[in-house]
């Protein structure tokens, strides 16, 4: 069995920058079989790891053709090396690990995507599998939130998801005070109350930061979807990614290998209390 | 032969235990038993019998252990010791892999070199402790490759507590005072020798040798009686159910206050406890800078790292750490592994430096939850009953 600990060297064959603090890796295995082996399905995270400094859990934000595409914020020791990385640098990579987004058994239904912030990312690759598969599913609505405009990344890729047939994109600012078009003042939650999807037969899947998914569910709830279908990618501290080290628990959960996606009534009585 | 005539009780006398720990030198890389270091029992590496912590007794409190001597020719009526196997299984440092640098850099892993280990003086509590280790390293759905080599050479040599110090409760955990399962060879302590049963074939070998006669009913019966009076002296924790339900009983903040105003948060407890497994990993780099190192290092839910998160914790405070220590231990283990995470050792209680005793907390946590607590029965007159 492969030692699940050792990482793949990967190449850096792009940084994108985004918007300040945030770039876009695309990484590309530097061994031929790794790189055909590699599979990955939306809503899984990699090990990723700097020469001499560390190693952290990044989601994976797409792979196109053989390159894995990281976006990264620069919070940390760690992440604040690696969006500084140029194309031509190494690092290391394990994975993917943990589970996906429930796009299978979803056939029919209105999609819901929620994310706030960096959480887009996550749920990136969902959304475009999703739209390429367009006809196996019913509306597809799109809410993020920001704090300012320009914290949002892609744009044009929001843009663009709204000429999709049947596909409702809205976006919300938190800490703007002029009107921008297409644009709501508040939240990520603001947008629940404009966005139009069957309460009956939906999924909604959604990523950002505690306090946003809990007051996203609280509404949802309200409106009466089935906590059943809503599914939220949660975040902890990984240090292994197989469930052995500890750190992600919340409550009897392993985030890393029985998540980080989880159907709300699973994780409920956590999320409500805080400092579990 | 069968089955149970295989495992009849042996009889091995005082003067012949010598010859048992050749056999076990002879069979093993190493036989690591408990010697007295620093004025505590702890295990090591023997070299000879005479390192055995013959005539010592221990006796525990909660934020106390100490030795005193009796005088007496036993070999283990030493109950605790500072730590259980977990250390030589789990180690609390070790290296995954390495990273050379320059043009063919490359990942590569550490290789383990376990050596087979004849493991004296496992009592009921360390192998229930090993027991939780195997769920969470070996039958989790990932193999820690590690933990297995070290694991699968291991030979226990289990003794059965004849006393209970005033910080065990393994009976409440049903784990002890008796071992039942886990061992190769299992010891009760007589004045005169030790009745034996002989578990595996691996122990059947390593003694045949020593060609031992059955032990007498007497030996039998006098061993019967140790275990319960070991039995009798232990403490109570609420029942297995009612930790279980502990996680979803609606406990507001200031239960949890009450102990972490008393909670030093300093992870003596989880460093002692026979079953923590949490580990951080460690990255190495030497002034050269040719070649790093990437390992583990055990890790404590109360150490402000463990719940780091993108500049912020999950357990901020003195309140959330323990409550995140004591419901995994003794409620979240439920669903994570079908059983508490607690064998019932007492260490966290007697290495508490401020003395919190995790099993009065808990009686006391399941009656503010509205159970009826099972009544602690207080230090039942302690070790010198033995």
């Amino acid at each position: 069995m492969a030692d699940p600990w050792l990482p793949m060297l990967a190449e850096v064959i792009e940084n994108q920058p985004e918007v300040p603090g945030v770039a876009t890796l695309a990484l590309r295995l530097v061994d031929d079989q790794q790189r055909q082996e590699y599979r990955f399905q939306w809503g899984q995270f990699n090990m990723l790891y700097l020469k001499g400094v560390g190693e952290i859990p990044i989601s994976i934000m797409d792979c196109e053709g053989d390159h894995i595409l990281h976006t990264i914020r620069a919070v940390g020791r760690v992440s604040n090396r690696m969006v500084e990385l140029q194309s031509g640098d190494h690092m290391g990579l394990r994975g993917p690990f943990g589970n996906h987004w429930p796009l299978e058994g979803t056939e029919q239904r209105d999609l819901v995507f929620i994310t706030a912030g960096l959480g887009c990312a996550p749920v990136l690759a969902a959304i475009r599998q999703a739209i390429l598969q367009r006809q196996r599913f019913n509306r597809i609505v799109i809410l993020q939130g920001v704090k300012h405009r320009h914290d949002l990344l892609w744009e044009t890729q929001y843009q663009a998801w709204r000429d999709v047939p049947d596909c409702q994109v809205l976006l919300a600012a938190s800490e703007e005070h002029a009107h921008i078009p297409h644009w709501s003042m508040g939240m990520v939650t603001v947008l629940l109350e404009q966005a139009e999807f069957d309460i009956n037969h939906c999924t909604v899947m959604m990523c950002g930061p505690e306090p946003m998914l809990r007051a996203s569910m609280q509404k949802l709830l309200e409106m009466g979807v089935d906590p059943q279908h809503c599914f939220l990618s949660l975040e902890r501290n990984m240090q292994c990614g197989f469930g052995h080290c500890g750190h992600c628990q919340m409550g009897d959960q392993f985030l890393c290998r029985q998540g980080p996606i989880f159907p709300y009534s699973r994780i409920q009585r956590w999320l409500e209390t805080r400092g579990i | 032969m069968t089955e149970k005539t295989r495992q009849l009780p042996l009889f091995l006398p005082r003067e012949l235990f010598p010859e048992l720990f050749a056999c076990l030198q002879k069979n093993f890389d190493r036989v690591v038993g408990p010697i007295v270091h620093q004025h505590a029992v702890v295990y090591q590496e023997l070299e000879s019998l005479a390192q055995l912590p013959q005539g010592f007794r221990d006796t525990t409190e909660a934020g106390q252990y100490r030795l005193y001597t009796t005088g007496s020719f036993r070999l283990f009526d030493c109950v605790s010791s500072a730590q259980g196997i977990k250390p030589w299984l789990f180690l609390p440092e070790e290296p995954l892999w390495q990273l050379s640098t320059g043009v063919d850099a490359s990942f590569e892993s550490i290789p383990v070199d376990a050596l087979s280990t004849a493991w004296v003086g496992a009592r009921a509590c360390d192998l229930a402790g090993l027991n939780l280790l195997d769920k969470h390293f070996l039958h989790n759905g990932c193999v820690d490759e590690r933990y297995q080599k070290r694991r699968e050479k291991l030979f226990v040599v289990a003794v059965n507590c004849h006393r209970s110090l005033a910080t065990c409760f393994c009976a409440s955990t049903a784990d002890g005072p008796e071992v039942s399962a886990g061992f190769d060879l299992l010891l009760d302590e007589l004045n005169q020798g030790f009745v034996l049963v002989a578990a595996t074939d691996k122990a059947r070998s390593a003694i045949a040798a020593l060609e031992l006669s059955p032990a007498t009913a007497a030996q039998i019966a006098a061993a019967d009686v140790g275990r319960e009076q070991a039995r009798k002296q232990q403490r109570v924790m609420p029942s297995p159910h009612k930790l279980a339900e502990l996680q979803s009983a609606n406990l507001s903040v200031e239960h949890w206050q009450e102990v972490a105003e008393r909670c030093l948060t300093c992870g003596n407890c989880t460093a002692v406890c026979p079953s923590c497994f949490c580990f951080r990993a460690t990255d190495d780099t030497p002034i050269t800078g040719e070649q790093h190192q990437h390992g583990r290092q055990w890790d404590s839910c109360f150490s402000d790292s463990h719940s780091y998160i993108v500049g912020s914790q999950v357990h901020k405070t003195a309140e959330h750490k323990y409550r995140q220590w004591l419901l995994h231990k003794l409620s979240y283990w439920f669903g994570q592994y079908g059983r508490s995470g607690c064998s019932g050792c007492g260490r966290c209680i007697s290495w508490c430096p401020a003395g919190i005793d995790l099993v009065a907390e808990a009686n006391r946590l399941c009656s503010d939850a509205g159970g009826d607590a099972e009544s602690v029965r207080g230090d039942n007159g302690g070790p010198y009953d033995g």
